[in-house]
């Protein structure tokens, strides 16, 4: 049957109605024979995965059940490292024998994971208001596309030397300090923007925004421009047409926006380390120390749960929203 | 019935200039830092790290190109570049191979594109990690062409590929359908048919394969090998005092990448142009 469809309507697409979806699906499936050969297509790019993603992840499964020995390590099986991680100057510490709340590696996950939300807040804050202007105000697409190319050149920069720039604004002589002091707003220069919390929020933002306005502006563009006009029609307010339909159909963007924002910022150590001075530790400053000192299992295991939290969050976004309508 | 028209008009007009006016606030802000490094980068010969200025020089440029300042500079850029080259080529490549793949229904294609799509969710530090402690234990020393080559490929190759799909997303089968039923092999269908009409996919594909790359750092922390990369180079300086060179380097390293965005954007409308 699906045969005859398909023989039917070669050489007339677009001459002739189309046909039912039912026979449209039965034509797709039949099309297998066409084209290059999958299995080849994909063979080179999936070795290349194999040999340098899946490979590297799934050893640091097995390494992080390996022994340390102080300059490398054994391949005895042991939990010593994931006890470490647990009860480090935490809860059921064998030495202090007494609950004392988590460990220090789990507060600096949680602090890393915190101060992540902080940061995708203010991106979501700051980019979903640039998207709309993008998607909704610029009349022409040779605008959108142009404006939007200008946001995202920075994207395509080094964000070593986008952090490195924070500095000279930063400072204590820094430009936000006098501009501070000269408009009034402070006495005397501070010295708590630079290698502080809020310096480094402020980098993290002005770093990763760029990656929301994104996914945002692709998913507001898609929105058809005749369901805003039909609401407005029947006497619905810009609010109530903004709450109803432009925030229900940009979440699957703001989803993916968020999901890229979280990942990169999770496993953030650079930025950590020019802007704030090495003061703090994220989950990736405390792998790398560990790297460092040769103590490959434990770094491994901060690795693994970095993982294990990273998926979680993605899993919850991925509950939240659904994003296939954007795939 | 006029004066509604023009009042919603006004307001109209006033909502877009707020939001114009934000936009130009936006780009202040993530443009600002950079300019004001390019600015300072220019310090006279007495100056510090910030402002004011104390006079302009090219005193720490100059400090740039001796070799001692800041490591091997040179050779850091020439790999740095040749690398990105490589990772540009491979991207192209296997993004437009995997994007004709999915373009059929083939057992595991789910497994696959979220594999693929995995490459932009680990970060950097884990990849690296699991790579060199996994070079350690086999005994391979690491290199920026051989295990950073590879982690970067990881690294770009999703962009590319999301870029490929967009492109076959609009891509109007019934050509090349045309084609086959004139009696083209595969072979000719896409030499003559597909890869004219998809080439300013490829190359919007390689573009996020060299800028990605040549500036990745946490992917090629632990990887390179002895050899530093341009990225690696600005890190080690930053590790001594900071002085104006970092912004003298850093200024040199952001307009080489608008230098290849620009190169990229203009062969891409050229061709762009040319397939329509």
């Amino acid at each position: 049957m699906a045969r005859v469809v398909e023989s039917q309507h070669r050489g007339l697409i677009g001459a002739q109605p189309s046909p039912p979806p039912e026979l449209v699906e039965k034509k797709r499936r039949t099309r297998h024979e066409e084209g290059f050969p999958v299995g080849w297509l994909i063979a080179p790019g999936v070795a290349w995965l194999l040999l340098f993603l899946v490979i590297p992840l799934v050893s640091i499964i097995v390494f992080s059940f390996w022994t340390s020995t102080g300059h490398g390590m054994t391949a005895d099986p042991t939990l010593h490292h994931y006890g470490e991680y647990f009860t480090t100057e935490g809860f059921f510490d064998p030495e202090a024998d007494r609950f004392l709340g988590p460990s220090i590696f789990i507060k600096t996950l949680w602090s890393t994971f915190r101060f992540t939300l902080t940061v995708m807040f203010f991106c979501l804050l700051l980019g979903y208001p640039i998207a709309y202007f993008l998607a909704m105000q610029v009349q022409t697409f040779k605008w959108q596309m142009a404006l939007f190319l200008l946001c995202m050149v920075p994207f395509w920069t080094s964000y070593l030397i986008r952090a490195v720039a924070w500095l000279p604004m930063l400072g204590r002589r820094g430009l936000l300090n006098s501009f501070l002091v000269s408009s009034g707003i402070l006495e005397k220069p501070s010295s708590v923007l630079l290698y502080s919390e809020f310096g480094y929020t402020m980098a993290l933002v002005q770093l990763y925004v760029v990656l929301c306005v994104g996914p945002i502006f692709f998913s507001l563009a898609k929105i058809d421009k005749d369901i805003l006009e039909a609401a407005r029609d029947m006497g619905a307010s810009a609010f109530q047409i903004f709450r109803e339909i432009i925030v229900p159909l940009s979440l699957p963007g703001v989803a993916i926006g968020m999901i890229f924002i979280f990942v990169m910022i999770m496993g953030e150590f650079a930025t950590a380390v020019v802007v704030y001075g090495g003061k703090t530790s994220t989950v990736g400053t405390v792998i790398l120390n560990y790297y460092a000192i040769a103590n490959y299992p434990f770094a491994a295991v901060n690795a693994l749960m970095l993982m294990i939290a990273m998926m979680i969050g993605v899993v919850i976004i991925l509950r939240l929203v659904d994003i296939r309508s954007q795939l | 019935m006029a004066r509604r028209w023009t009042a919603e008009r006004k307001r109209k007009a006033a909502i877009k200039s707020i939001f114009s006016g934000y936009y130009v606030i936006f780009l202040l802000f993530i443009y600002g830092p950079m300019f004001a490094m390019f600015i300072l980068s220019f310090q006279g010969r007495r100056g510090g790290t910030s402002f004011p200025m104390r006079g302009a020089s090219l005193f720490w440029w100059n400090k740039l190109l001796e070799p001692s300042s800041v490591g091997d500079l040179k050779g850091a850029l020439l790999r740095s570049v040749v690398l990105a080259l490589i990772v540009m080529v491979i991207t192209a490549l296997f993004s437009t191979l995997f994007a004709m793949a999915f373009r059929k229904r083939f057992a595991g294609s789910g497994l696959l594109f979220y594999t693929i799509m995995t490459g932009i969710m680990v970060p950097g530090i884990l990849l690296s990690l699991g790579m060199a402690t996994l070079m350690k234990q086999v005994g391979i020393s690491p290199a920026w062409w051989s295990t950073g080559l590879g982690v970067h490929v990881v690294w770009t190759l999703p962009f590319g590929f999301l870029v490929m799909m967009a492109v076959f997303n609009r891509f109007d089968s019934a050509l090349e359908e045309a084609a086959r039923d004139m009696g083209a092999s595969e072979w000719t269908v896409f030499k003559e048919v597909t890869l004219p009409l998809i080439t300013p996919g490829i190359v919007a594909a390689g573009l996020f394969g060299f800028t990605l790359s040549y500036d990745e750092f946490a992917r090629t922390t632990l990887l390179a090998g002895e050899n530093n990369t341009l990225p690696l180079d600005i890190n080690a300086s930053m590790t001594q005092r900071i002085r104006p060179t970092l912004f003298a380097l850093g200024t040199a390293s952001t307009l080489f990448s608008l230098l290849m965005i620009g190169l990229f954007l203009l062969v891409y409308t050229i061709l762009y142009r040319r397939t329509r």
